[in-house]
């Protein structure tokens, strides 16, 4: 009896983990790197944090590498070589992340309080102090933007995936081909594009929905893939059952396909409008500009987030970049919380 | 009993079957079939818009438009000159610049993320990388210009002080800033993330018999990884790194922050000028003339091909060994 409690209560073991006693020599041996690089650094004329990392590198490698030499022979040596220098590659891109994001908080902190998301630059120029003006005009403009984006972009994008994965045409080949070419078209060609076909030769000006259409060109590929990937998940089983109690195709994906699919639609329609959010290049050409909220959609210019960011870059004193950085901490926080709104979307199995 | 029962019960009507699709269906299928076009309804127009509006361009220039140099706006109806050879080669050497920098790191990440990393550190990797992919552009410009052009001047210099003997890396004076290599260096960290993923998918599908196959034979990781991994993933990573360049060649904002753009060949990484399309087309917009707007519209309509071309031929390789791979 005690024995089969004793043996319930018993922890699995695990025999092959690394033991702490296993761990000993090359926590020593990291640490040998890291005093041989401080003397080195100390002694000879190589200085700053480069050296530093670049000897640190060179010394725990090979530290490390003449441990499992010692113990397994060459071919483990060659192999700890390889760990870590796919480790390295890994940490040298997660730091410009971090840096990023740090930059961001620290720069943007300065301008960032109440005042911004309740005032404009009507009348506040960029190099005045920063504790008039703001960017509320910018977030009304953004959230226009995306509105107008989404509204042209999603019908077209999901019709196409419902193309893609419901009728399965003949054309198939080609569309799929061709939403691939779509989403490799730079976003300065798109605003272009809008400029050349509507603005070059017409008496049109740029304004809110003009703005918004390079950005729907460039978020119907995004939207497109992400769609036609959720769609293909859901089970043909569903399909063939509304099928077979007799509904008409149409039927079948409206009332079955889409509302099944129906998370995962959502999560393709949020990636498409981070990916449109802080597009900056397609607006200098499309979107005119305007210091003041602007609620007419169809005529005057108007101004977003990334356009404002812009603004402050090209007016180049102190005062315009600190309200840059502020633009781009707001905008970070909007992408931010799109994109774990789109994970949460998207964590939810498919039904 | 059955036999009763059939000759009481007299068979139902047969039902027709027809292939013949309802009207509903017809609507449906014929609308989707039409929206889908919208895909090639707009990249047929984006092409037709560009070169036409940049017709004169062609016209005027001919070939010289892709292979001169000098970009001259006639003043007060003076003569127009417009070449964009520097701003091509610039393009293609920052973007060249950007894939040697930034592939490897990726694919190395991409092999670490598959092969190496504990679940936990893996899960939150994978969606750093996927994050810096919807950070925008103009924060990397900003960003590059602010934080990152100080200590890519040092390397710079630490560069062309000990390779300096290499063309490449030789500049004629001392001038670092805002260099095609600082460009490419803003470029590659904002590749990393498509290429990442592109060569983890792919190193995802190697054939896991053949890789339990080599660990049977006694292979370490490294080994298994050079036996197995990169042979079957070379051409999808290949593959990556031109999406990874398309992108590369279409970037605007982060470019035009950080690079010093002049209208003369420059082919020294580390020197402090260099050209590129896309940022060209914005910094010259402001003040352009409709002729030269038009000329514009002609440079927007060569990226747009090169970008094209580039994109299609990526998309190709990895299709194609995503299907081997199965």
């Amino acid at each position: 009896m005690t024995t089969i409690e004793s043996a319930l209560k018993a922890k699995p073991s695990k025999p092959w983990k690394t033991t702490k006693r296993q761990l000993v020599p090359s926590v020593s041996l990291l640490l040998a790197a890291a005093i041989a690089t401080y003397v080195i650094v100390a002694l000879t004329p190589m200085k700053g944090k480069l050296a530093y990392a670049l000897l640190f590198f060179i010394f725990s490698t090979s530290f490390l590498a003449a441990l499992s030499w010692s113990k397994r022979g060459k071919s483990a040596a060659k192999d700890t070589i390889a760990a870590t220098v796919m480790l390295t590659g890994g940490i040298l891109v997660f730091l410009p992340v971090a840096s990023l994001v740090l930059t961001t908080i620290v720069k943007g902190s300065d301008g960032f309080r109440l005042q911004i998301f309740s005032s404009t630059m009507q009348s506040t120029s960029y190099s005045d102090p920063l504790t008039s003006g703001g960017l509320l005009h910018a977030i009304i403009g953004t959230l226009f933007l995306i509105l107008i984006a989404t509204a042209i972009s999603l019908p077209l994008s999901i019709l196409t995936a419902l193309y893609l994965t419901e009728i399965k045409g003949k054309a198939s080949g080609l569309i799929q081909f061709l939403i691939q070419a779509m989403s490799g078209v730079p976003s300065v060609v798109a605003g272009i594009f809008i400029y050349a076909a509507l603005l070059l030769t017409t008496d049109l000006r740029g304004s809110t929905i003009i703005g918004a259409l390079p950005l729907a060109i460039l978020m119907i590929p995004t939207v497109t893939r992400t769609a036609q990937e959720v769609l293909l998940l859901v089970p043909n089983e569903l399909r063939e059952a509304g099928l077979a109690l007799g509904a008409t195709q149409w039927k079948t994906v409206a009332t079955i396909v889409v509302p099944a699919a129906r998370n995962g639609l959502i999560t393709a329609t949020i990636l498409g409008v981070a990916r449109i959010a802080g597009e900056t290049a397609p607006l200098l050409f499309t979107l005119g500009t305007s210091d003041k909220i602007n609620w007419n959609i169809f005529s005057g210019g108007q101004n977003a987030l990334p356009y404002y960011v812009w603004s402050g870059i090209i007016d180049g004193t102190e005062g315009g970049l600190a309200r840059a950085w502020t633009g781009i901490l707001v905008l970070l926080i909007l992408v931010l919380l799109l994109f774990v709104s789109a994970r949460l979307f998207g964590s939810r199995k498919v039904k | 009993m059955t036999a009763t029962a059939a000759s009481t019960v007299s068979a139902p009507d047969k039902r027709r079957i027809t292939t013949k699709p309802r009207t509903s269906d017809v609507i449906f299928r014929g609308v989707l079939s039409v929206m889908s076009m919208s895909s090639l309804l707009i990249l047929a127009l984006i092409g037709l818009f560009l070169s036409l509006r940049g017709f004169q361009a062609f016209k005027n220039e001919g070939l010289g438009f892709i292979t001169n140099i000098d970009w001259i706006a006639g003043v007060d109806g003076g003569e127009d000159n417009f070449g964009m050879g520097a701003m091509i080669v610039g393009t293609l050497l920052v973007s060249a610049v950007a894939v040697v920098i930034g592939v490897p790191l990726s694919v190395l990440t991409a092999l670490y993320l598959t092969f190496y990393a504990p679940e936990t550190i893996k899960r939150s990797l994978v969606t750093i990388v996927d994050l810096m992919a919807s950070f925008p552009s103009i924060l990397y410009g900003l960003w590059g210009f602010i934080v990152l052009m100080p200590m890519a001047e040092y390397w710079a210099q630490l560069l062309n002080k000990y390779l300096g003997w290499i063309p490449l890396f030789s500049v004629p004076e001392p001038s670092f800033s805002r260099s095609p290599f600082i460009a490419g260096l803003v470029l590659a960290i904002m590749i990393i993330p498509i290429v990442t993923s592109v060569s983890r998918e792919i190193f995802d599908q190697t054939p896991l018999d053949r890789i339990q196959a080599a660990y049977a034979l006694g292979a370490t990781r490294w080994a298994m990884i050079k036996a197995v991994v990169l042979p079957f993933g070379a051409s999808g990573v290949v593959g990556g790194a031109m999406l990874g360049l398309g992108r590369a060649l279409g970037e605007t904002v982060a470019v035009y922050s950080v690079l010093n753009i002049v209208f003369k060949i420059n082919l020294e990484v580390l020197y402090g000028y260099g050209g590129n399309v896309a940022s060209m087309i914005v910094g010259k917009w402001g003040e352009a003339s409709l002729s030269e707007s038009k000329a514009l519209l002609a440079a927007g309509f060569v990226l747009f091909i090169m970008t094209l071309v580039v994109n299609l031929l990526a998309n190709f390789i990895v299709r194609r060994t995503v299907k081997t791979g199965k």
